[in-house]
C-alpha cells in the first residue's frame, strides 16, 4: 500500500475545505482544553482539601488507647477455660497515657526502610486563663523542625515563626481562635492552669491557623520540652509516635505490624480518614465525566463534518475507486483526516489547556482558613494530558469510522450513473 | 488472430428496483488487441450498463468477464481495483477530475497509485502524455480552471498514464461542443492508430460511431449488429 500517496489525498482533501476541518479541529481544542483545564483546577482544589487534613494526619499514629483489658482474668482460672465466659460492667485498666520506651521504639521505626519520617508528640490537657474565666484547651508537644518537614506545621502559623517555639523558652504558638477569646498578641504572656492545679506562664510567639474553626479554637503548639516542663514530666515523655511512609497505601500493613511489635495502639490514615478518599474519588469522577462528555460531543462534530465532507466529495471518491483505489484506500484515507483533526486539534488543546490552567493559577484566591493559599490551586499531573490527547485520538478515531466506511461503500457506477 | 483484450460470455443483468426487470440479455461478444470499437444504441438500450460491468466497477451480473483471459468472478474488490488501476482506462462524460488537485497531479495519481515507478518517473510519464494532448502548459494549473474541452483531454491523459490494456469512454464528447468534440475524436484515433491502443467508446454520435473501426449496436439489452 502506497501510504505516502494516501496522506497526499488525504491533506489535499482536508485543505480543500480547510474552513471546515478548522471549525472540527477547533472543537476537539475546545473540549480538550476544558478537559485539561477542568481536572487540572479540579483536582488542585482536592489536592488542597485532602491536604488540609492528610498532609497534617500521620500515616501511623502510635498510642496508647484507654481501653479494657482482653486479658480478664476469669480466662486465667482453669475451670472455666473450656465456656465462653460473659463477664459484665468491665472498666478499663488503668494504663499510663505514655508510650514505654519510647526512645528505642523511635530509633527503630527510624531505620525502617518503609518510613519517611517519625515525630514524637505530647498531648497536654490544660485550662487557659483569660481572667477570671478557664478555657479548656489541648497544648501539643512538637518538635517543631520534624513537624515542619512531614506535616508543613508551619504553613499554618501566622504572626510569627514556628521555629520560635524552640528559640524561645516556655513559648507558645496559640490557636487563632483560642487567642481571640484570650485577646492574646504575639508577645504577651499567658497563664495556664494544668490537671494537677499548676499555674504555668507562657510567652504566645505565634498563631495557628488550620482552617478548621474546631481545631483553632482549642488547639496550641509548645516545645517537647516545655509541654514535658508544664506536665511536671521527664525528657522521655511522650503521648504519641506519629509516623510519616513513602507509600501512603502501607499504612494499614505497617500500622498493625507496630502495634504488634511495640505492644501498643496503632491507628493508620485510612480507618481515622475514609471520608476524605470517598470525597475526592467522587469529586475527581464528576471531573471525568464532565471532560469526556466534552469530547464526546466534539467527536460528533467530526462525524457531522466528516459525514458532509463525503457528500460532497462523493465524485472524488468515485473517480478515485474508478481509476483503481479500493474501498480500503478510500477509508484510510478518512480515517486519516479524522484523525489528523484528533492529533492536531489534540495538541494545540493540550497547550491551550495548559495556559488556561497556568491563568487559573494567576486567580488570586484568599480565604482566612487557608493562610499559604494565594491563588487557586492547579493539580499539572502529566496523567491529564496523556489521558487527554488518548480520548482524543479515541474519539475522533471512532468518528471517523462510520463516515469512512460509508465513503469506502460508495459505488462509483451510481453516482457516475447519476449525473 | 490478434490476442484478446477483453471477452464476454453469456452476460445477463437485471435490474430490480423498482421491479425485476432485464436490461443485459446474452452478451457475449470480444475485443482484441488495437481495435477501436464504438459502442451505439438509443438511450436506455443497456450500453452504459454493459459498460460499466466490463470496467468491473459494476459486479452484479450473470455470465462470464474475462480481461486480459483472466475471469473476474470470485476476485475481491481489492483486486478488481488493482485491475482497473492498471488494466483499464476510463473516461467519462463528464469530465471528473479531482477538484482539489492541479492538472498534472490529476493525471499522476492512478500512477502513483500503481506504485510501479518512483514519483518522478510517474511526473515525467504524465508531462509526456499532456504534450501528446497537446495541454503541456495547463499542468499547473488547477483541475477546476479548465474550460470543458481541455479538462476532458487531462481525463483522457489520466486513463493513459499506466499504459491501459484497454480505454473505455461512456460518451466522452457527448457534453463538448462541435469542435473540442472532434479535438477528442482525433485523439482516440490517433491512439489507435499510432499506438495501437484498444478502445472502446460508447456513443450515440452517429458520425463519431461510423468512423470507428468496429460499430456493436444494441437496441432492449440485446446486440444486434456487430
Amino acid at each position: 500500500m502506497n501510504y505516502k500517496l494516501i496522506v497526499r489525498i488525504a491533506v489535499a482533501l482536508s485543505l480543500a475545505r480547510w474552513k471546515q476541518t478548522l471549525v472540527a479541529a477547533v472543537g476537539v481544542t475546545f473540549s480538550i482544553t476544558m478537559f485539561i483545564a477542568l481536572l487540572g483546577f479540579m483536582n488542585g482544589l482536592n489536592d488542597l482539601l485532602d491536604g488540609l487534613i492528610l498532609n497534617r494526619t500521620p500515616h501511623v499514629r502510635l498510642f496508647n488507647d484507654i481501653k479494657a483489658n482482653m486479658q480478664q482474668p476469669i480466662n486465667n482460672i482453669s475451670e472455666f477455660k473450656t465456656g465462653h465466659n460473659f463477664i459484665y460492667s468491665i472498666k478499663p485498666t488503668s494504663r499510663r497515657e505514655e508510650i514505654y520506651n519510647a526512645a528505642p521504639i523511635l530509633k527503630t521505626i527510624q531505620q525502617d526502610a518503609r518510613v519517611l519520617g517519625v515525630a514524637s508528640k505530647i498531648a497536654a490537657q490544660v485550662f487557659f486563663n483569660a481572667g477570671t474565666i478557664n478555657i479548656t484547651g489541648v497544648i501539643t508537644g512538637i518538635d517543631a523542625d520534624v513537624e515542619n518537614r512531614l506535616f508543613h506545621f508551619s504553613d499554618y502559623v501566622v504572626n510569627g515563626k514556628s521555629q520560635d517555639i524552640i528559640t524561645t523558652a516556655n513559648s507558645i504558638i496559640l490557636g487563632k481562635g483560642l487567642a481571640e477569646k484570650l485577646v492574646a498578641n504575639v508577645g504577651d504572656v499567658i497563664y495556664v492552669t494544668t490537671p494537677q492545679g499548676e499555674i504555668f506562664s507562657l510567652k504566645v510567639v505565634g498563631f495557628f491557623q488550620s482552617g478548621l474553626q474546631e481545631l483553632d479554637n482549642t488547639q496550641s503548639y509548645a516545645s517537647l520540652g516545655t509541654t514535658q516542663k508544664i506536665l511536671g514530666k521527664g525528657n522521655n515523655y511522650i503521648t504519641a509516635i506519629q509516623v510519616k511512609l513513602k507509600n501512603i497505601n502501607l499504612a494499614p500493613a505497617v500500622a498493625k505490624e507496630y502495634a504488634k511489635l511495640f505492644q501498643v495502639d496503632a491507628e493508620d490514615i485510612q480507618t481515622a480518614n475514609s471520608q476524605f478518599e470517598t470525597g475526592s474519588f467522587v469529586r475527581t469522577l464528576i471531573s471525568y465525566a464532565v471532560g469526556i462528555t466534552l469530547l464526546i460531543v466534539a467527536g460528533f462534530g467530526i462525524y457531522n463534518i466528516l459525514n458532509m465532507m463525503i457528500y460532497e466529495k462523493m465524485d472524488s471518491i468515485a473517480i478515485l475507486k474508478a481509476t483503481g483505489f479500493s474501498g480500503v484506500d478510500v477509508n484510510h484515507i478518512f480515517i486519516l483526516i479524522a484523525l489528523s483533526i484528533g492529533v492536531s486539534g489534540g495538541i494545540v488543546g493540550l497547550l491551550f489547556g495548559f495556559l488556561l490552567s497556568v491563568g487559573i493559577d494567576q486567580i488570586p484566591f484568599n480565604t482566612a482558613s487557608l493562610p499559604t493559599v494565594k491563588t487557586y490551586p492547579v493539580n499539572y499531573s502529566i496523567y491529564f494530558y496523556l489521558i487527554g490527547f488518548a480520548f482524543s485520538l479515541f474519539t475522533t478515531f471512532m468518528a471517523g469510522l462510520f463516515p469512512a466506511r460509508k465513503a469506502s461503500r460508495v459505488d462509483p457506477v451510481i453516482i457516475i450513473r447519476g449525473k | 488472430m490478434s490476442e484478446l483484450v477483453l471477452q464476454t460470455k453469456q452476460v445477463n443483468k437485471y435490474f430490480h428496483d423498482p421491479v425485476k426487470m432485464q436490461v443485459l440479455k446474452d452478451i457475449s461478444f470480444s475485443l482484441s488487441r488495437g481495435d477501436f470499437v464504438s459502442l451505439t444504441g438509443r438511450s436506455g438500450c443497456g450500453k452504459s450498463t454493459l459498460l460499466y460491468i466490463l470496467s468491473t466497477m459494476d459486479t452484479e451480473f450473470e455470465g462470464e468477464l474475462l480481461i486480459d483471459q483472466h475471469s473476474t468472478r470470485n476476485t475481491n474488490e481489492k483486486y478488481l481495483a488493482q485491475v482497473r488501476n492498471e488494466k483499464i482506462g476510463f473516461v467519462f462524460q463528464f469530465h471528473y477530475l479531482l477538484a482539489e488537485f492541479t492538472v498534472l497531479e490529476n493525471v499522476m495519481l492512478p500512477g502513483l497509485k500503481l506504485n510501479k515507478y518512483p514519483e518522478a518517473e510517474v511526473e515525467s510519464r504524465a508531462m509526456e502524455r499532456l504534450k501528446m494532448l497537446d495541454i503541456y502548459d495547463l499542468a499547473t494549473k488547477k483541475a477546476t480552471r479548465l474550460s470543458g474541452g481541455e479538462k476532458q483531454r487531462v481525463a483522457i491523459a489520466r486513463a493513459l498514464i499506466n499504459d491501459p490494456l484497454i480505454v473505455m469512454g461512456d460518451e466522452p464528447t457527448g457534453n463538448l461542443d462541435k469542435k473540442n468534440g472532434q479535438i477528442v475524436f482525433d485523439l482516440f484515433k490517433k491512439m489507435s492508430e499510432e499506438f495501437k491502443q484498444t478502445l472502446l467508446i460508447v456513443t450515440h454520435d452517429l458520425a463519431f460511431a461510423k468512423s470507428t473501426h468496429r460499430i456493436i449496436e444494441m437496441e432492449d439489452g440485446k446486440i444486434i449488429s456487430d
